[in-house]
């Protein structure tokens, strides 16, 4: 048995210990706003923050997490508020939306770290970040408004 | 056909099966409750004006739209609302979306080949106006004042006399009594007036789902008691089971069951592949089990013989001996012998798949003999009748759920992952959710068709005299026909189409066998048959002497509707009357002219830089590109900037129009860079993002684009961005280099 800190909330974890944590979120938690998209580190669609750092939780298994805190999508503010989630909103960056929770968990990780990153700095920490439908460019954007929003 | 609207609370057909919300996909106990739409299933009392399938006025004051059209991240779940809120006169905060199953009644629900908004554009307004029209009818009746009396206005009619005024919900019970106005009786609202469509004011209506987690997508559908399953299908297309050992993958814990899927026959249409299905209670134990799968294949000997490279030099031969003439006009073998200057070229564009961020998933419960299923499908319809088909059950016993999709491309109007679901709902009776892998979608997809094409042109005095395009590439045809080896609507697809005004002009087509499932990708062989159109016609700028925007202006020629019908050249125009979308060379020009003014392209660029530009008519769109390159000392090219000119005739929602253009660009770029795909033996031979890449963010410039004002009938807009972009980014490279490059992708000549 495994105890997991997802979004502020223990949850017991009692299936195989080399599942990634993508599919125990996703399947056994029930956490779907974590995606799959490569299942390899590919493309980082499963991004979530371990500790406050991002991971690509379909390469982390389960039982490598520890007691180590995970926020997902759904636990990045209450409501949509957290301001990479509002300056997503407001510049309306997702086409389908599907690779959107991993590019603002990136994006809020960067922002923890670097309060003012430069084009550079944001190229480098989504390189990861495969976008299908080319959003990059409003999620450029969207990283340099959520700054000004969180001023 | 869609045109047709109805009244459809005057039939009281307020069952609202036909309904459903994603919203309720989660965790719904009872399958058949989730059919309810949210909206109605919370007041089941509470009155509903519908006067169409695609709106419902609750006496609550909500203003229901029904989307039936799936939504991929082109945005048609803002767009319908929009164009409908706008006729009818609502307020947008009191529009709620409701996604439509699939229904014949909504009319086509096809949502692939850039037609939405084309289709439905007047029939929705329509529905909207009409709504309005009874609505102030109503309040004329209840006022006892005449109808020009009444005018609606966001959410209310009001007494343009007097100072009282109603809500739509307080209108409800009147209009419910009136008869619908007759079609020609119907007013439109003016341009001025419009509120939404035409306007950047509405937001995403799933962004803040999408913001949060909480937008529900195929691969997110859960189910009580519902299982996982993954496949392990043939790596050779049509090959069977001969035998297979399972024991392995039985041991694995969390695995339940292993399934034999029936193996496919020729032609596979949409049928399920085949293979071995391992099921489990959750993605990681089926795919350990499905890797502990022993199978040994009977592979097919036919399809064994794929090999990119042999496959490459048939299709070069087959376009030097083309089966069959599409467009023939003067004498062009004659008006190249008679030419000063002829020129040739050869263009190559590899086997492409759509990888969408979200692969294929699809589930489905099967109970009291009718199937229940919830899947990113961009072909509700289809999904339907082909489950209903496979299961041997009535289309009626089959309700298609559509989630959001993470991405479309074309794949996912392909609904053999949904018969998938089906098949193995009802062999386990249990609810399963079928998952494809990364590797599953790139290596068992429908494929964007390899293709090779020789271009020949003859000059005279610099003008051009002769166009010669032969094109090999395997068609479409054979998912559907066995053996078919010949292209067919492929041929309106930037071929036979080619806008330039020439005497002579020939187009042929080689025969090339398919080896693999051949679909169509966003904006389908306009991407290699542009490719070579546009950056052949470059190429004759430089032997013109002239500016490429010059030679391009020069190309087109005068003004002029082109009418292929004229040269018995049979051309699809994508469905749609050439009457009302013609091939209207002033267009072509336009944008060309307006995108080089846009990119300020006489403007001198530093010497290691690079403008190129193409355009191209697709879908009955129009779209011209201009792109930017720099290339350093080291020879690596870096895109600088990507401009866009965009006549899609009326544009309903320009804020999506230009995200599509802004991703359209990307979609370019991956393929002109990355996209190549090559079979060993009848294998694919890539497999995930690491073989088969993707343009990411640091690759990819800034995309500027501009919307023409115009009132012609809408035309596409997800899919025209992408032609014209690779041949306007392989002439910018020419610009800034002297090399042309006419193979793709662009990996191969260490330049990225
Ligand atoms: S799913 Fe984890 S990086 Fe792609
Ligand atoms: S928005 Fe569709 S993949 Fe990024």
């Amino acid at each position: 048995m495994i105890t997991l800190m997802i979004n502020g909330k223990a949850h017991q974890f009692d299936d195989d210990g080399s599942m990634p944590l993508l599919w125990a979120l996703r399947d056994v938690l029930k956490y779907t706003g974590t995606k799959y998209g490569c299942g390899k580190g590919l493309c980082g669609a499963c991004t979530v923050h371990l500790n406050s750092q991002p991971v690509r939780s379909c390469s982390l298994p389960v039982s490598a997490v520890g007691d180590g805190e995970i926020t997902t999508i759904e636990g990045l503010s209450e409501n949509g508020e957290h301001a990479v989630q509002q300056a997503w909103q407001q510049l309306n960056v997702p086409q389908c939306g599907y690779c959107q929770a991993g590019q603002m968990m990136s994006a809020a990780a960067l922002l923890e770290n670097n309060k003012k990153p430069s084009d550079d700095d944001i190229e480098r920490a989504m390189s990861g970040n495969i976008c299908r439908c080319g959003t990059y460019q409003r999620i450029k954007q969207a990283i340099h408004l959520a700054v000004e929003l969180k001023e | 056909m869609s045109g047709q609207i109805e009244n459809v609370s005057r039939r009281r057909f307020l069952k609202n099966l036909g309904i459903s919300s994603t919203a309720l996909v989660i965790g719904v106990q009872l399958p058949g409750l989730s059919l309810m739409p949210k909206a109605l299933a919370a007041s089941s009392d509470n009155a509903v004006f519908e006067p169409s399938v695609y709106l419902q006025i609750a006496q609550d004051n909500t203003v229901s739209v029904i989307v039936h059209r799936s939504e991929m991240g082109q945005g048609i779940r803002t767009s319908i609302p929009m164009i409908l809120a706008d006729e009818l006169e609502a307020d947008w905060q009191q529009v709620k979306v409701i996604q439509g199953l699939g229904d014949k009644k909504y009319g086509s629900q096809n949502t692939d080949g850039s037609r939405s908004i084309r289709r439905f554009y007047q029939p929705l307004r329509e529905a909207g106006a009409s709504a309005r029209m009874m609505l102030e009818q109503a309040a004329a009746n209840i006022w006892q004042v005449p109808v020009a009396q009444c005018q609606a206005q966001s959410g209310h009619v009001v007494d343009k006399a007097g100072a009282r005024q109603l809500t739509f919900g307080d209108l409800v019970a009147a209009a419910q009594q009136l008869p619908l106005p007759e079609k020609d009786k119907i007013v439109f609202k003016a341009k001025q007036d419009f509120n939404f469509i035409g306007k950047e004011n509405v937001a995403l209506v799933d962004g803040h789902d999408i913001a949060t987690g909480k937008a529900v997508y195929g691969y997110d559908v859960q189910l009580p008691e519902m299982k996982i399953a993954v496949i392990a299908r043939p790596p050779v297309l049509a090959s069977k089971i001969k035998s297979y050992d399972d024991s392995a993958a039985k041991k694995v814990p969390g695995v339940i069951a292993v399934v034999k899927m029936p193996d496919v026959e020729e032609p596979v249409l949409f049928k399920p592949l085949g293979g071995i299905a391992v099921i489990a209670t959750n993605t990681w134990a089926a795919l350990q089990g499905r890797k502990a799968l022993k199978i040994d294949w009977q592979v097919n000997q036919d399809h064994q013989t794929y090999n990119s490279d042999s496959y490459k030099a048939a299709l070069n031969n087959s376009c030097d001996n083309p089966a069959k003439v599409l467009r023939q006009k003067g004498d062009v073998t004659k008006a190249l012998a008679d030419a000063d200057q002829v020129l040739s070229a050869e263009y190559y564009v590899p086997e492409l798949i759509h990888a969408p961020m979200e692969p294929p998933a699809a589930t489905a419960h099967y109970h009291d003999g009718q199937f229940d299923i919830w899947a990113c499908t961009q072909t509700p319809q289809s999904a339907q009748n082909t489950v209903a088909q496979f299961m041997q059950v009535e289309p009626e016993k089959v309700n298609v759920n559509v989630t959001l999709l993470g991405g479309g491309f074309g794949r996912k109007s392909k609904p053999d992952f949904i018969v998938e679901a089906a098949y193995l709902a009802k062999t386990l009776m249990m609810p399963i959710k079928v998952e494809w892998s990364r590797e599953d979608e790139v290596q068992q997809g429908y494929y964007h068709a390899v293709s090779y094409q020789k271009l020949r042109a003859g000059l005279k005095n610099k003008t051009l005299t002769a166009w010669q395009h032969n094109v090999a590439l395997p068609p479409i045809g054979s998912t559907f026909s066995k053996g078919a080896d010949l292209i067919g609507s492929e041929s309106g697809l930037g071929l036979v189409d080619m806008p330039y005004q020439v005497a002579n002009v020939s187009c042929a087509a080689g025969k090339a066998p398919a080896h693999t499932r051949i679909g169509w990708l966003r904006s389908v062989t306009n991407i290699n048959q542009a490719f070579a159109v546009c950056s052949f016609a470059d190429e004759l700028a430089h032997a013109r002497d002239l500016d490429p925007v010059q030679n391009l202006l020069s190309l087109l020629g005068d003004d002029r509707l082109i009418d292929l019908t004229k040269e018995q050249t049979e051309y699809g125009n994508y469905g749609e009357s050439t009457d009302v979308y013609p091939i209207d060379t002033a267009r072509l020009k336009n944008v060309v002219n307006r995108v080089a003014e846009l990119a300020n392209w006489s403007k001198p660029r530093p010497k290691n830089h690079g403008l190129g530009i193409a355009v191209h008519r697709s879908f009955v769109s129009y779209v011209a590109s201009v792109v930017e390159v720099s290339v350093n000392p080291q020879g690596k090219i870096k895109l600088e900037h990507v401009w866009l000119s965009v006549d899609c005739g009326t544009a309903v929602n320009p804020e999506r129009i230009k995200s599509q253009m802004e991703g359209a660009a990307v979609f370019a770029i991956s393929l002109a860079y990355y996209g190549e795909l090559t079979a060993k033996n009848g294998v694919i031979e890539q497999g995930n993002f690491d073989t088969y890449q993707m343009a990411r963010i640091g690759e990819v410039p800034e995309t500027t684009v501009d919307i023409v004002d115009s009132d012609a009938p809408p035309g596409g807009v997800g899919e025209p961005g992408v032609p014209p972009i690779v041949p306007a980014l392989t002439n910018a490279i020419f610009a800034a280099t002297g090399k042309r490059y006419r193979e793709l992708p662009l990996k191969q000549y260490d330049i990225i």
